[in-house]
């Protein structure tokens, strides 16, 4: 099996300083993510599986280590290309959504083609038809504070996808919704996997662990066991 | 970012805290307002200033005769009559020791009952040389000025100032027509544009003064002026009450001026004399409106700053609250520099509208002064300029710190923050 790896670990570790405590967020973590993958992580609270997320979505940098993204190095980028990367390669859904209030639908799927320096008509023309794939075409004028929590992330999702990311990288998607709005998003995700975006998921929920090709409990800042579903 | 978008999103921010904008840009708006309507209203008069100077003539030296200022000298004081100011011995040593002087005009004073029929006034009758006119710069409105026949044979003619004119023959022209002054009568040949009373010419005035050639008035007057100073019983003993001296050039004034305060210590000790120098006036309010400018420029200053710091204040504030919406933009792909143009823009968005709204109150209070007040304003291009360039430059930089604090904010902490 030759498949392409987008994204790979090698003994990363992350050391917080803590007054005088040295805290391993991770404590040597391996890991290689394929083309294509859908992947969840789970783990308790404080078994470093959000500064798993964060060092994989380069807003974090490993203390030691590496981490290629896309066959690139992270520790040998700038702030500047490691935003460019985080804007064009990568997607980010977040729990509580994290749209910015006061932009529209459009406007908040248009923020990441605005860093990528999208024309202004085609990055029009692409919010348009996500917002249309993820089935808000007749809410794009609204703002999020008229929207439902599921719809919320729904937009969230659309703004993840307008550029077109190598990897998505979701942080417990489900968390703030009823298991009914859940199930939805979760559909909508596994949707997205089959026609082809390679995915990570971190969640508390087996249910959602289950749609995952595989599954990555951590435990104590680093990986304790992979399962692979059959 | 596009520069539309950019702009779009800082109004956005700037709109969606309406009250706090507008009360933050106040300082800007007051301090840009104060500039311009303040240099405005100074420029103003000082352009009027320098106007009543210049109607003086910037060639002209003007000798005027005045009391004495309170003698020292006892016995002196029991005298009962006074005698000081110009005399004609004073005229001729200045024609023939002071060199590059053009032309002199002399004027004596006197003031008159002056009647037509029944419409009669008080009024100052000038007995002045034909040279008067000219180097004084007086307007003719109708007929003519007073000139060297008139002079020679001593005519009975005259010439009206603007406001007695007016009140002895409404508007009618009284060019031809007869009036009398005191016990004599007099033709009028001519009537003088109205000129408004110019600074520093003390018996210089213009307005409600009866011209009539000097030989005339030696003539009736004899060639002392004997009247009763106001108040007390002691008498005044007058030859001339001015003496008009025109430069032959710009150039010689300072040396021609120099020349007549050495002729004037030296004759008249008594300082019974004043020299006003029209130039010196000039440069003396050109230095005064510098100082003004200055002054002005300092409280100007002051107040943006003042204005300056209080937008980074709420800017500061801003970035706190808006930590989240940074950390979103930032893991979205925003760059340092995108931050940094973003918060940058809406102070300098904010600041530069603060100065418009100044702008437009600056040109409006100058307008409603002269108006009200009846005073000259003048609204100069560069004074609009400068306060508009310094509000934006106020934006930049009092933005750039709390700008720099959003873009260094660690994405990761930023989203963490509620």
């Amino acid at each position: 099996m030759s498949a392409e790896i987008v994204a790979e670990l090698v003994r990363v570790e992350r050391v917080y300083e803590m007054g005088e405590v040295l805290v391993h967020a991770l404590d040597g973590v391996d890991l290689q993510i394929e083309r294509g993958e859908y992947a969840a992580i789970m783990g308790r609270s404080g078994s470093g599986k959000s500064t798993l997320l964060n060092m994989m979505g380069c807003l974090d940098r490993p203390t030691a280590g590496t981490y290629r993204l896309t066959n690139r190095d992270v520790a040998e980028l700038d702030d500047d290309e490691l935003s460019s990367l985080r804007g064009r390669t990568l997607g980010f859904i977040f729990q509580a959504y994290n749209l910015i209030p006061h932009l529209t639908v459009l406007e908040n799927i248009e923020v990441p083609m605005d860093y990528a320096g999208v024309g202004p008509r085609e990055s029009r023309e692409r919010a348009e038809a996500l917002a249309e794939r993820v089935g808000l075409g007749d809410r794009a004028d609204h703002r999020p504070t008229q929207l439902s929590g599921g719809q919320q992330q729904r937009v969230a999702i659309a703004r993840a996808l307008a550029n077109d990311p190598s990897l998505l990288l979701a942080d417990e998607p489900t968390g703030n919704l009823d298991s009914s709005t859940g199930q939805e998003i979760l559909d909508l995700l596994t949707h997205l996997n089959e026609a082809g975006t390679t995915m990570i998921v971190v969640t508390h929920d087996a249910k959602v662990a289950g749609q995952a090709h595989r599954t990555i409990h951590m435990l104590d800042g680093r990986v304790d066991r992979i399962l692979v579903r059959p | 970012m596009r520069p539309t978008r950019v702009i779009a999103l800082a109004w956005k921010g700037i709109w969606l805290h309406r009250l706090r904008s507008l009360l933050t840009v106040l300082g800007i708006v007051f301090g840009v307002t104060s500039v311009v309507a303040m240099l405005a209203i100074g420029e103003g008069a000082s352009a009027e200033a320098q106007d009543r100077i210049r109607r003086l003539g910037s060639r002209n030296l003007i000798l005027g005769s005045r009391p004495p200022p309170a003698s020292q000298n006892a016995s002196e004081e029991r005298q009962r009559t006074s005698e000081y100011g110009i005399l004609r011995a004073d005229v001729d040593r200045i024609r023939t020791t002071i060199p590059h002087v053009e032309r002199l005009a002399t004027r004596r004073n006197a003031t008159e009952k002056v009647r037509n029929g029944s419409r009669k006034l008080n009024a100052e009758l000038a007995g002045v040389t034909a040279t008067y006119a000219d180097i004084a710069m007086l307007r003719i409105l109708a007929g003519r000025f007073l000139n060297p026949v008139d002079e020679g044979q001593a005519r009975a003619v005259c010439v009206l100032g603007d406001t007695v004119a007016q009140r002895l023959f409404l508007s009618q022209n009284p060019v031809g027509r007869l009036i009398w002054a005191g016990s004599h009568p007099y033709r009028v040949v001519g009537v003088l544009d109205r000129r408004g009373e110019p600074r520093g010419g003390a018996g210089t005035g213009v307005d409600d003064v009866v011209f009539v050639p000097l030989s005339t008035m030696d003539d009736r007057y004899g060639k002392m002026l004997v009247g009763f100073k106001t108040g007390s019983l002691s008498l005044e003993r007058v030859e001339l009450h001015a003496v008009l001296v025109e430069a032959e050039d710009l150039a010689f004034v300072e040396s021609v001026a120099a020349s007549i305060r050495s002729l004037l210590q030296r004759w008249h000790p008594k300082e019974d004399v004043r020299l006003t120098v029209p130039l010196e006036l000039l440069r003396e309010a050109r230095e005064t409106k510098r100082i003004f400018t200055i002054v002005l420029g300092s409280i100007a200053a002051i107040s943006l700053l003042v204005g300056g710091i209080g937008i980074m204040n709420i800017m500061l504030a801003s970035v706190m609250e808006r930590t989240r919406e940074i950390g979103i933009r930032r893991a979205l792909g925003a760059r340092r520099t995108h931050i940094i143009v973003q918060f940058l823009a809406e102070t300098v968005l904010l600041s530069v509208s603060g100065g418009l709204i100044g702008l437009l109150l600056g040109v409006l209070i100058p307008y409603v002064v002269s108006r009200v007040f009846d005073m000259q304003t003048v609204v100069t291009p560069w004074s609009l300029g400068l306060a508009f360039g310094i509000s934006a430059c106020v934006g930049i930089v009092f933005g750039l710190y709390p700008a720099m604090r959003a873009a260094d904010l660690d994405p990761v902490e930023a989203l963490r923050r509620e």
